[in-house]
């Protein structure tokens, strides 16, 4: 007669203790339920070569990430959160830091257009016509934003816009602590 | 109103099912496209989490599609397509997620479940067939029924 009061509130009290904590690590941000963790952290940035968007600009590749610590952000001129981010990339780029952008299925008058109006944060910008690209970097959401070592291999990546919180609290942190 | 009815009915049972997959993508060889159609329902689009590649109609899905079919042409094989994607989005991307270290629980679950319960039953029936063994009466007792027994 006891157990048939104690189990089910000891079960009721384990589910409430188990979702209570998920829910917790949602609320605290350690774990997001739209963020999918990357199987290409800590590995070699994918080979790729882009044309440019612009005739007569210098496109994309592998190589320019060798060297130093840069951003790469792949972005599109029809992307609205990639509008609410933009500000951010430009305060990053003004600070010094490299950003390059991979411009993800766009028209090039689009998107110069875009680059014209807002401003160009980016060192280079390499068109992804196909999206294969950005398949190859595991892409799902636009825009992401992955922070690349000066070894070429990839340290962080970022699902959906940047906010300034996001900046002050983990790109910049990141970004300080690979520079060193 | 009752012939509204019945015109929506019939509207809705003719309606054709919609797929995701185009025609401009099919695979000229059937045996192919039937491996590429086999590929793709066993892999979840990233946008809308809950369909497969097969079923959405999502840009990033149509890519896909693309890839394993065109992975396919150039003579990979089903486990490299399946390796190449998963290298790429993680085991999530998979419908059916591989028995490993993060999936354990997931799949044992059921069977320690399964012989937890087992164990309670075997615990449960252990007691009752305890239960049901006769004590014999004492001396003290047996005295006592039999001058209950003289006194009616």
């Amino acid at each position: 007669m006891r157990n048939a009061v104690i189990i089910p509130i000891c079960t009721l009290l384990s589910l409430v203790g188990i979702f209570g904590l998920y829910l917790w690590q949602i609320g605290t941000g350690q774990k997001s339920l739209n963020h999918l963790p990357s199987t290409l952290i800590n590995k070699p940035a994918p080979r790729f070569n882009l044309p440019p968007i612009n005739r007569g600009g210098k496109g994309f590749s592998t190589k320019m990430l060798r060297g130093n610590v840069s951003l790469v952000n792949i972005w599109a001129s029809w992307c609205i959160p990639c509008r609410v981010e933009h500000p951010y990339l430009m305060k990053l780029a003004q600070d010094g830091f490299s950003i390059y952008g991979i411009n993800y299925k766009d028209d090039p008058k689009n998107a110069n257009t875009f680059l014209k109006v807002l401003g160009n944060p980016y060192r280079a910008v390499g068109a992804d016509h196909s999206g294969l690209t950005s398949i190859d970097w595991g892409v799902y959401g636009y825009p992401e934003t992955f922070i690349v070592d000066s070894n070429g291999y990839i340290r962080y990546r970022h699902v959906g816009p940047l906010s300034e919180t996001d900046l002050s609290n983990t790109i910049q942190p990141i970004l300080k602590r690979l520079e060193n | 109103m009752n012939r509204l009815f019945i015109l929506f009915t019939a509207l809705i049972l003719c309606s054709p099912t919609i797929k995701a997959v185009e025609p401009e993508e099919v695979l000229r060889d059937p045996k192919l496209e039937e491996r590429a159609r086999a590929l793709s329902k066993g892999l979840r689009c990233l946008v809308c989490q809950n369909q497969s590649i097969d079923d959405s109609d999502a840009n990033l899905a149509r890519d896909l599609r693309i890839l394993v079919r065109e992975k396919l042409k150039s003579g990979d094989s089903d486990e490299e397509i399946i390796k190449y994607v998963v290298s790429r989005y993680g085991d999530f991307v998979l419908l059916k997620p591989p028995l490993n270290k993060s999936t354990f629980i997931l799949w044992m679950g059921p069977v320690i479940i399964f012989i937890f319960g087992l164990i309670m039953v075997l615990f449960y029936m252990m007691r009752m067939r305890h239960a049901k063994k006769a004590i014999p009466l004492t001396e003290e007792e047996k005295n006592r029924l039999t001058s209950i027994r003289e006194l009616r």
